[in-house]
């Protein structure tokens, strides 16, 4: 659902602290009514992007339009954004009603529009007859769905997101994955969301940005980012990738044969990275396109001996790590559970062997 | 319990120590009440004379309305300056920082005495100004500028600075903002600041004897009164009674300031 229609445009935005880079020459489109999650390791300059939107910080260089307007000398107040910080920010000395209706009161309402307003938002939100607690008096998720309410009844274009799920746990965070997505749908704006959590990226976004100091290295949507990355930081970042190298021996239509050293002839698909003969590339390969067998194939490409390292369990999968000959890194090899079989299916030390398809694999330039 | 009395050396030197604190103190208000205009013992028996005499006396009442007005001026000038430096220093990058917060401060380690020949000297010689509740008002805000700042910048120093973008971010201007986000959340800092100037400007006699021409402020008075020593019952009882003023508002706002603690 990539909307075509441009909001919002970075041009060329650069932001500097000192001589510290946080942002650096970053460009791209984001639709209208599109979920836009930033993606990064923290430092990597997401959350001084999102600053920037929300007019907290001016950039360096460059420029943002929102809506074709130039947003340079528009201050955070007179922007047609609302932001959800990331410790929320509720304002403590309000009780959640005045919270809510905060940012309605310049615009001076009638008293029971407005308590009919802040009735609504609660309702969606969740928390009906939560008006006169204070914030003290709220659990985490609750002032989580606060500020969020408190952005929306302001009705804004664009919503910017802080890593508002940060601090929340696992079963809430995952809830209110699925709510924001909801919210976002039901009222159709723009959301810009800042996250360091992938899978958080992964299961809400339209599309992300992938931030590396400062950088941005791919804007895609989420199964595109994980199944074909476009260089190396993307594809350690997201997930668990297996990275084999080696020396571009023949491209052949839609095959490239590789060298891979101790660990034989490497074949992969075509890739979005042409490389040329001769060329040092990464394979990369996740861990659950590789097959895990306990007995030696007939000899040839893709087809790694190895011996079987530990186990981590992870409950709905198991990762075992695979020593080859050769190869500086364990290899990750994910298996289903299909039983509730609580022994390991290989004992550690045993022989194994991996096998993938050429078409499993990326192949990546060596940055 | 028994732990707790002991009678050892340590209880004495507290014991010894509280006599030396409070005694003195309460000596006024039990004198205050005493028959007789000589301050010895034994005491000769109970009047209310003193205050009847106190709310007579003229010169008295006039004095304590100066230093009331004072107080009350500089307490609300000192605080507002002091939120507005206070503002400025709580600032996540101000250049020079360190630079300006000891000139803001610096007026805490001159000595007052220097300060009012100082004052005085340019009150009367360069600009040639009458001497008046005026010019001891201005001295009190230079002294009492420096506890306001100190107060009111630890007040804000804990203070979540997204709390002032959210509000930005949600439409206010940032004059708005101050008024909806920042003074009410430094609020008990600003009573604290209050609290203080007042009592620093109520109680203060140098700078006043140097400044205030005839305009005498209560310190002023009661200090020109402890020469007629019939006139000293009359000043124990007012004493005794700013003692009590003093004592209510302190408890007041300690009072407020746990109301407010066991809100959060």
């Amino acid at each position: 659902m990539t909307a075509s229609e441009t909001y919002i445009s970075i041009r060329g935005v650069g932001k500097s602290f000192g001589a510290f880079q946080a942002v650096d020459d970053v460009s791209f489109d984001i639709g209208r009514g599109e979920f836009f999650s930033l993606l990064g390791p923290s430092g990597c300059g997401k959350t001084t992007l999102l600053r920037m939107l929300a007019g907290f910080e001016q950039p360096s260089r460059g420029e943002i339009l929102i809506d074709g307007q130039p947003m340079s000398n528009v201050a955070p107040n007179r922007r047609p954004t609302n932001m959800v910080f990331q410790n929320y920010a509720i304002f403590p000395h309000l009780d959640v009603r005045a919270n809510i209706g905060y940012g309605l009161a310049r615009l001076r309402l009638p008293k029971s529009e407005l308590n009919a307003i802040v009735d609504q938002a609660l309702e969606t939100i969740k928390l009906p007859g939560y008006g006169s607690r204070r914030p003290d008096q709220l659990s985490g998720g609750q002032r989580q769905r606060v500020a969020l309410a408190r952005a929306l009844v302001c009705k804004p274009k664009v919503l910017l997101l802080d890593e508002p799920l940060g601090a929340l746990d696992k079963k809430l965070r995952e809830e209110m994955q699925l709510e924001l997505r909801q919210i976002q749908r039901q009222v159709g704006i723009t959301f810009v969301f800042v996250t360091h959590d992938q899978e958080e990226a992964l299961t809400m976004s339209d599309r992300i940005a992938i931030m590396a100091k400062g950088k941005v290295l791919q804007i895609d949507t989420a199964t595109r980012i994980y199944e074909t990355p476009n260089c190396r930081t993307v594809a350690e970042f997201i997930g668990t990738m297996n990275f084999f190298d080696g020396v571009v021996k023949a491209v052949r239509g839609n095959e490239i044969e590789i060298d891979g050293g101790p660990l034989g002839t490497l074949l992969s698909g075509v890739s979005e990275h042409r490389p040329v003969t001769g060329e040092r590339v990464s394979l990369a390969v996740r861990p659950e396109k590789l097959r895990l067998l306990k007995s030696a194939p007939a000899p040839g490409p893709n087809m790694i001996a190895g011996r079987m390292g530990p186990e981590a369990y992870l409950g709905d999968r198991s990762h075992y790590y695979v020593e080859a000959a050769g190869h500086p890194r364990r290899i990750a090899v994910a298996t289903q559970k299909l039983t509730r079989s609580v022994e390991s299916c290989v004992d550690e030390g045993q022989g194994v062997w991996l096998n993938w398809t050429p078409e499993a694999c990326v192949l990546l330039p060596v940055s | 319990m028994s732990r707790l009395f002991r009678f050892d050396a340590l209880f004495l030197y507290a014991v010894l120590y509280l006599l030396f604190l409070y005694a003195p103190v309460l000596l006024l208000p039990l004198f205050s009440f005493n028959d007789s205009i000589y301050i010895a013992f034994p005491l000769k028996g109970f009047t209310f004379e003193w205050y009847r005499q106190m709310a007579e006396n003229g010169p008295l009442i006039q004095a304590l309305q100066n230093s009331l007005k004072l107080a009350v001026t500089v307490s609300i000038i000192c605080t507002a300056l002091g939120l507005l430096a206070a503002k400025g220093l709580t600032r996540p990058y101000l250049p020079g920082k360190r630079l300006i917060t000891g000139l803001l401060l610096l007026p805490l380690v001159v000595p007052v005495l220097i300060l009012g020949i100082g004052l005085l000297v340019i009150a009367r010689q360069i600009f040639e100004i009458p001497l008046s509740l005026f010019t001891v008002g201005a001295g009190h805000v230079l002294l009492c500028l420096p506890f306001a700042t100190l107060v009111l910048t630890s007040r804000l120093e804990g203070f979540d600075r997204s709390l002032e973008e959210a509000s930005l971010d949600l439409g206010e201007s940032a004059w708005r903002t101050f008024w909806r986000v920042t003074v009410p959340l430094a609020l008990p800092g600003i009573v604290a600041s209050l609290l203080l100037c007042f009592t620093i400007s109520f109680d203060e006699f140098v700078l006043a004897f140097f400044l205030a021409g005839n305009e005498a402020t209560l310190p002023m008075f009661i200090f020109s009164q402890l020469r007629f020593p019939n006139k000293l019952p009359g000043v124990l009882a007012l004493g005794s009674l700013i003692l009590l003023f003093s004592f209510v508002a302190v408890a007041l706002s300690e009072w407020l300031r746990r109301q407010d603690v066991q809100a959060k």
